[in-house]
Order: C-alpha cells, then structure tokens, then sequence
C-alpha cells in the first residue's frame, strides 16, 4: 500500500510538473500572439491612422456634380431662339414599389408606353440599384402629367422629373445658323474636359451651339453628399453651384430670317444678309430648313434618314458650304478691276453681237441676248448684264489681274465668320490651275471668268460680304453672327467688337461711284435687269442680277426653260445693299434652279430690304418693349 | 510564473479566510472573477451591439434573452461535478459523433454549408455540442493513463481528435473543425506529448500543406487565403470584407470616433458587423484605448481560466480547464487576427461580444465547466 501510494504520489506530482510546464509554454506562445496582434493595432490605428481616416471619409463621401443651365440664345431684339425647358421623365423606383406588376398596368392605362420603353425599363431594372430611379417615359406632355399626379396616391415609387432641355421656340427658324444640341458622343467625350462636362449630357452640335459652345455650357457645380456603402446619398454636405452659361445675342433679326426663309420656301437656295457698316449677319438663310428640336431628345433613325438621305439636302448650310457660279453677279466687281487698274474708261464702248470670238478660235461665247446689246459702255453692260462686254473686259484685263482683284474682296478664302464649316469657293489662277491640274490657262477660260463662270465658285455669305465691301467703298469686316454677351439675365449685354478687314484700296473714287450707278440702274433704269423690283420702292437699291449655268448648253442650241428638268435650271441670283446713300443692309442670295435673277432672286431681296429697312424702327421698338415687359431684359441691342 | 505563484499563494488564502459572501457563491458553484470578467465582456458586447445594429432596441431584447438563457446553462453547468462529467464523456461524444454524421446525411443547409440538424422543436448545431464533447473526451481518455501518455493512446486520442474535425470541415465549417482540432490538441499538448513527436507532426503538416491546399480545401477557403495576403486583388469580392474592417479599424485611430459615430459601420460599408466582424465596429467607434481594455479583460478571463487549470485537483480537470482556456483564447485570437487583415477571415465570432446564439451557449457552458472544476474542489487538508 504505502508502495503504492508513493508510486501514485509521485506520479501524480510528476503529472504536474508536466502539465505546469506545458501551461507555462502555452501563456508564452499567448503572450507572444498578443503582442503579434498589440503590434497590428498599433499599425492600423496609431501608426496609419491618417491613412486609414482618409480611406474611410473617401468611402463616405463621394462628389456630385451639377450640370450648369445652358446660356440661351436670342436675335437681335431679344427674341428667344433657344431656351431650356422643363422636360417631364418618368421614373420608377424599385424599391418604394409594391406590386411592380401593377403600377406598371395603371401606368399604361394613363400614358402610352412603347415596347421599346418597356424593354429598356426592364434591361435598367435589372441593372441599377433598388433605391436609384428607373427611366420609364421620357418626354412626358403636360396633360400626361396632369394624368399622373391625379394618380399619384395609388402610384407609390413613381416619380415625374422635371429637367431642363433644350428647346427651340422658333422650330426651323434659322436652323442652320442656331444649330442644336444633342447627345454628347464617344469622340467628343475624349475632346472636352472631363469634369466640367461630368454631369452634362447634350452639346452643340452644329451652328451657334457648336461655335459657342465654351460660352453657352457654363462651369459645373458640385455637391459633396454623404453616401453609404450602395451608394445613396443620405445627406448633402457641401455644395458649390453651378455657373449658368453666358446668354448670347445675335445679329440676326429673325423677322428679316424669317421673310427670307418664307419668300425662298418654294425653292432651295440660301440667303445672306449683312451691315456693311460692322459685318453683323442680319439673316443667314438656307433652304429647306430642319426641326433642330429633332435632335435634342436623340432623333430617330427614321427621320434622321429622312433628313439625311433627301436630295433636297435639308441639313447643308448653304449659306457657308454651297459653292455656286456667281455668273453675272462678278460683274460689277469685274467694271470695278477694269477701271481702277486704268485697263477701262468709263466711257469706252464695244459692239456687242450676241456673241464674241476669240482670234484662231472657231468657238462662238454667246451672250445671253441672241441678238446682242450693239452699243454698249460699262454701265449699260451691268445695268443689262451684257456678256459680250465683260469676255472682252475680262481678255483685257488677263487671269491675274482678275484673281488678284477679286482677291481683295475675300472670294477663293474663307470670310472667317464665327461659324464653322465654312467653305472657301474658288478664286481660279493661272497658278492654281497648274498646282492642282498641271494644266496651262487657256483664254477661254479667261472670257467666261469675266462672267462668273467656269472655275469660279463662290457661297452666298461671300457675295454678301463682297457686296457689302462694294458699298462701303472697299472698307471690310469679318461678317459675325454674335451681337452681344451676357453673363445672366438682367446683366448689361456686352457687345462684340467688329473686325475689321484689311480696306480694298482706292484708285480713284469716282470709279467706284460709276460701277455703284450702273447697280443702281439695274434697279431703277427702264431697262435694268431687275427693274421690276422698282414699283413703290421707298429707298434705293444697287444690285445686279445672275444667271448660273448648271450645265453647259452646246453650241447653238436653244435655250427652253419648259424642256429642261427644274434640276437642271440655271440657279438665279441677286446681290445687293440698301440705301444707296446710307448703306445699311447688303444681302446676297442664290436660288437654286430657279431661273432668271431678274425675276426669281431680285423680289425676294426686296422683300427682305423691305422688312429690314421699313419695319426697322416700330418693329424693334415693339420687340423690344415686349421682351422688357416679359422678362425685364436691360440694355437690349442698339441698332 | 508570476501569476502561478500569486495565484497558489491566493488559493492558499481563499482557504484560510473564507468569507460568507464567498461560501454562498461557492454553494452555487460560482466562480467571482470569472464571472466579473464575462459580466464586463456581456456589458462590451450590449454597447457595442447597440451601435452596431443601428440602435435596434430589438437586436438588443433578443441578445439579452441569448446572454440570460447562456448564464442559467453556465451555472447548470457549474452544478455538474467533474466526475460526473468524466462519466458522461464517453456518451456525450458517441451521440456527438453520431449526429454529425446525421448532419451531413440530413441536414439542413444554410449559408452554403450543411450545420443545422433539425430536431423538430428546435434546430441543433451538433457540431456546437462537439466543442465541449472533443476536449472533455480527450481529457478523460488521456487521465485514465498515467501521463505522459503512450504511443497507442496517443494515436486513438488522435482519432477521437481528428474524426470529428473532418466531418466538421466536410460541413464545411472551417472554423468550427479548427476549434475542435485545437481543444483536442491542446489537451495532447498539456498532457505531456513528446516534444520529437510534436516537431515531426509538424513537420508533417507542413510538408503536407499542398495536398491540403489542392484537395481538401473548398473554392471560397482558398479564396480567403488567397485574400489575406492580398486583399486588393478582389476589393470588390473577397477582399472587400477585410479592406473595409482594416479601414474601420485603423480610422478609429487613437481615442476612437465615439460610440454610436462609427460611419464605416452606420453607413452599410462594413459587412457583417454585428456579427464576426464587430470587432471592427468596436475599434472604429473606441479606438485604441478601448481596443487595449477590451484585450485586457480578455487576457484576465484567460489568466483566470489558467489559474484554475493549475489549482484543478485532478488530471482530467487541470487537462479540460486548460483545454477549455487555451481555445477561448484561440476564439479571440482569429476572431481580432482576421477583422485586422492577419488571419484569413474563417467565420469564427467574437466570443461573448458578437451577436449570435449557439456559440454563445456552447461558450458558457465551457465556462460552467471551468467554475464547476473551481468550485467542486475538495478543500485540501493542509
């Protein structure tokens, strides 16, 4: 027993020993892997605690950006050609909805929901989160509205946004010189600067919206919001608002647009109208027009086919891209190179046949007269537009001067309006010829010069400047679209400047004053070309009329307007600027195959003029009581 | 050694100068300190789960009705003598052992795993039931020889370990099979295992960590390892989890950014924060003073439990006591490791602070076992 009790004692205190050790290795090994851990917290919350604040305030706040209000646009007397509107979306959200299935049956007994709607709706639901609002309808009409709010208790989730869009009041009104705005695509977005576009969704595309662009978008705002981890904000805590973008005031009147696209609405063709005191553009017409409203809400496939597939080409800005003949419209400015370098006297005459030859030439250069004009000076060869006159002027002068002379009014460049896209026609050369088609300049192709055709191609808004540097006596100005800019409404407009172009230099005056007799008397002689414009005129006109052939006529052959396709009608033309003595309007137009100059293009100027000149004062006095009495705009455009 | 000799020193105290107060509790069974300690850590738990679950006075209601029911089971538990407990080890593990193989045959699945064993009135988590029944198994098993044990027992306590371990891990429950490996290793280990065997076991598991890597470990646990060591690779996956908690942590920096202001936790960016990852919430919210208090009165129960593993009168008591302290401790230690970006995350709560039942229970039971072993000591004659 007392062996045995030995022996379980001394196991038993052995056990112990064992057991004590081990419990001793044990708190060690814990003791270590607390300081392990002791160590790690220390890391995170002493050491990195900056850092880790940081992490943690990122993850809870995040930045909203504000899209600023697009700057608007208006004429000349403040009348709105673009505006924002509030535009009703519908949008559902998930998460407030009980019965999905349901709301979406009584949403489409009030409104119309398209499958196209619908698909997008379910494609979105399954995407965004439960709290964010799910786009049903966009665009929806007042009365849908109306519909909606009446129903609005049994609609739980539903909610109608109002955001801006844009709108032009004036539809297709100067749609081409206004522009729209549409959907910011793929190769823009690399372009413009990220943040401030980040909550903006449209831009301009075309016209004064893309031109302008930097004015009319503004500056973005932001709002800091504090968010959790889905990412709904659950207050806002910071804000810094957006800055409108600038207003914008044309030159344009749109009474006079509007007469120009009414009295051309039967014809394609294109108008331009400018002061030749400043280059303010009054009017920039081009036919047919197009709804830019079209575009805003991203335009269907269907009617942008439609608009892009017409042979009308309804979306070409004429008045800047269309390149035509300017034909008997050089004149004038061909009278103008023969005098001033000394190659002609005013009172020199030729014999005109109703054709000319050149010597070793078996070719007969017809004049539009078949039996010819006999005797005739410069101012009977513009005021009735005498070919055979000008082949010899033309022959007289040679190519280079002709293209150098016609140079100095700005055809073959470019006007540098504040619009883009513009073309720079064709200010034929000896050189160019051989730069571009290796080829020699032939005299023929000196005659036809002479008239405004062969090579030579201008666009309306350089007929228009070049006739406004007719009546100024050579002084020029880059035509400009903008009037005034103003930084928000109620602020003062502050005008732009005019930029003045280099003069044409003067030889003599009286030369001048010769040539701007003779486009008198196309309006106001008995036989000038466009003197059927002259009954009850109130003010003085100097144009002058043109025919451009579209296509050559062989020789000898007959001209029949009835057996020619109305495509394949010469295009008339009419420059001009009014008053004689006070020049304040100088409008170039082209319509295209419409026939004689005489009778197509010159009524329409005077409709024009008429409306500029005569309704000028009461018009814009009234426009502009108007817009004071709506909107209490100050300072609106001085004339 | 410190607190071995100052907790002999106390007990020999404790004897001599026996208050009413303390005969009381020691009628019941009741162990003082470590009842203060797991009261202050239920307290932590309350406070912090508060703020966590977004001041829902109702988390609250039900995880006190969760720590009272736990409470009346520790100190049932505490009534239960040891011997009785040695008795029922045999039972205890059969039916254990029994039941896990139910759970995979029939049980239910959820959270992707198969854990829950319908009992018809209630549902039953068997392998909860193993945390205690391993340990105590072991320990009866290993104090039936004299220690240090002998190669044949060492093995079939080897199987007793390792059987229900993979039958866990095929649940899977990666965390749970950990535990219960542990607490059957850890009495191994205190029982004297040789320090040869020891290192070539480990060796072995070392060298064997690519089968284990390649064959036994599912998609998800792999990911998590994976993970851990990068948890940017997969911030919006796997690794969100642990990049969050480590910023929710390290955020709350020195002093904390006050109870109930914790915008890692309020604002939906930390995940499961009133669970396994409430730890994070109680860093960001208490920062590293409060991180240092909670980890002190961890430690405390700890040194509690060692100290009466040391003054348990017999081997199979100082073997399930010191078993039953050193996994606590282990439940701390991945719970922290993993919030804090240095364990891979294995799904194990914050004992007695997270919110949750089952663990709860099993956890105090452990602790009536530690008290029932404290306080069912006959008083030794000096």
């Amino acid at each position: 027993m007392a062996f045995n009790n030995t022996q379980t004692l001394k196991d038993h205190f052995h056990e112990t020993q064992i057991f004590n050790q081990r419990v001793f290795i044990a708190a060690l090994i814990m003791i270590f892997l607390l300081i392990l851990l002791l160590s790690r917290l220390v890391y995170l919350q002493i050491t990195n605690q900056q850092h880790y604040s940081t992490l943690s305030e990122n993850n809870r706040v995040s930045i909203r950006p504000i899209a600023p209000t697009r700057g608007l646009i208006f004429d000349r007397n403040g009348i709105l050609l673009a505006q924002n509107l509030p535009s009703f979306t519908l949008e559902i959200v998930p998460e407030h909805v009980h019965d999905l299935s349901k709301t979406l049956d009584i949403l489409q007994q009030l409104i119309s929901i398209s499958d196209e709607d619908l698909n997008e709706f379910n494609k979105n639901l399954r995407k965004k989160r439960r709290f964010e609002g799910i786009q049903l309808r966009s665009r929806l009409s007042d009365e849908e509205v109306a519909r909606i709010s009446v129903q609005e208790n049994q609609l739980p989730g539903v909610i109608i946004k109002a955001q801006l869009s844009r709108h032009y009041p004036q539809g297709s009104l100067a749609s081409h010189a206004v522009g729209y705005v549409s959907r910011i695509n793929e190769t823009e977005l690399k372009k413009l600067n990220a943040s401030n576009y980040s909550a903006t969704t449209h831009i301009g595309k075309v016209g004064i919206e893309h031109n302008y662009e930097h004015l009319l978008h503004g500056q973005v705002g932001f709002q800091h919001v504090e968010t959790n981890a889905q990412g709904r904000v659950l207050r806002v805590l910071d804000r810094t608002l957006p800055v409108s973008g600038k207003n914008l005031y044309l030159n344009m009147d749109s009474k006079v647009q509007a007469i120009a696209e009414k009295s051309l609405a039967e014809n394609n063709g294109a108008l331009v109208a400018i002061d030749p005191r400043n280059g303010a553009v009054l009017a920039m017409a081009s036919m047919p027009v197009y709804d830019p409203n079209l575009f805003v809400h991203g335009i269907s496939s269907k009617n942008y086919n439609a608009l892009s597939t017409s042979p009308e080409r309804p979306l070409f800005n004429r008045a800047l891209r269309g390149q035509y003949p300017p034909g008997s419209t050089i004149k004038p400015l061909m009278g103008l190179a023969g005098l001033e370098l000394k190659e002609l006297q005013t009172h020199d005459e030729i014999n005109c046949p109703g054709w000319y030859m050149l010597k070793n030439d078996e070719r007969r250069y017809r004049d539009w007269k078949k039996e010819g004009h006999k005797h005739t000076n410069l101012d009977k060869a513009i005021t009735e537009s005498c070919d055979v006159f000008f082949y010899d002027l033309a022959l007289t002068l040679g190519i280079d001067n002709i293209s150098s002379y016609l140079g100095q009014f700005g055809l073959g460049q470019q006007t540098g309006i504040d619009l883009s896209g513009e073309l720079s026609g064709l200010n034929p050369s000896r050189e160019w010829k051989r730069r571009t088609r290796n080829l020699p300049w032939f005299p023929g192709e000196t005659l036809i010069t002479g008239i405004g055709q062969g090579f030579m191609l201008t666009t309306p808004l350089q007929l228009a400047t070049a006739t406004a540097a007719i009546s100024t006596m050579g002084q020029r100005f880059t035509p400009r679209m903008i009037y005034g800019i103003q930084d928000q409404q109620y602020k003062p407009i502050v005008e732009t400047q005019s930029l003045p172009l280099p003069p044409v230099p003067i030889n003599e005056e009286k030369n001048w004053q010769h040539v701007i007799k003779a486009m008198r008397n196309v309006v106001h002689s008995l036989h000038g070309t466009a003197r059927g414009i002259k009954h009850n005129l109130k003010y003085t006109i100097a144009g002058k009329t043109g025919t451009a052939q579209v296509f050559g006529i062989a020789q000898d052959a007959e001209y029949k307007k009835e057996e020619i396709a109305k495509k394949l009608q010469d295009h008339a033309l009419f420059i001009g600027y009014a008053p004689i003595e006070n020049p304040q309007i100088a409008v170039a137009l082209i319509v295209e195959n419409g026939g004689s100059g005489g009778s197509v293009a010159a009524p329409i100027v005077r409709k024009v003029m008429d409306q500029y000149l005569l309704n000028l004062s009461e018009e814009k006095t009234a426009a502009v009581n108007k817009i004071n009495s709506v909107s209490n705009i100050t300072g609106a455009p001085a004339q | 050694m410190n607190w071995q000799s100052g907790a002999s020193s106390s007990g020999f105290q404790e004897e001599n100068r026996i208050s009413t107060g303390r005969r009381l509790l020691y009628r019941f069974h009741i162990d003082l300190p470590l009842w203060i300690g797991i009261m202050l850590l239920s307290a932590m738990g309350m406070v912090v789960l508060y703020s966590a679950g977004d001041q829902s006075v109702e988390l609250l209601n039900r995880q006190f009705v969760r720590l009272f029911i736990a409470f009346i089971i520790m100190i049932a538990v505490a009534q239960i003598s040891p011997a009785t407990l040695k008795h029922w080890a045999p039972w205890m593990f059969g039916i254990g052992l029994l039941m896990l193989v139910a759970v995979l045959a029939f049980g239910e699945v959820g959270k992707g795993a198969q854990r829950w064993l319908n009992l018809g009135i209630f549902r039953f988590q068997p392998s909860e039931l193993m945390k205690i029944a391993v340990p105590i198994m072991t320990a009866w098993y290993l104090a039936e020889a004299p220690l240090p044990p002998r190669r044949m027992r060492i093995i079939i306590a080897s199987i007793i370990v390792i059987a229900p371990t993979l039958l866990i891990a095929k649940q899977p429950d990666l965390g749970t099979a950990l535990l219960i490996a542990s607490s059957g290793i850890f009495v191994l280990l205190l029982a004297g295992l040789g320090w040869r065997l020891i290192f070539s076991v480990f060796v072995l598991m070392a060298a064997s960590a690519p089968v284990f890597w390649n064959y036994l470990l599912h998609d998800y646990q792999r990911q998590r390892i994976i993970t851990l060591f990068n948890p940017e690779s997969d911030p919006l996956g796997a690794g969100y989890h642990i990049i969050q908690s480590t910023i929710a942590i390290g955020s709350g920096g020195l002093y904390g950014k006050g109870w109930l202001n914790g915008t890692q936790s309020h604002l939906d960016f930390l995940p499961e924060r009133s669970t396994d990852f409430v730890f994070a919430v109680f860093s960001e919210e208490f920062g590293f003073l409060g991180t240092l208090l909670l980890l002190a009165i961890y430690i405390a129960v700890i040194s509690r439990g060692i100290v009466i593993a040391v003054n348990a009168q017999d081997t199979f008591s100082r073997l399930l006591a010191g078993s039953l302290t050193l996994t606590f401790f282990v439940y701390v230690f991945v719970n922290i490791g993993m919030v804090s970006g240095i364990l891979p995350v294995v799904g194990l709560p914050l004992p007695l602070i997270s919110y949750g039942g089952t663990s709860m229970v099993t956890i105090m039971a452990a602790f009536g076992i530690l008290m029932s072993i404290q306080t069912h000591r006959k008083l030794v004659s000096a």
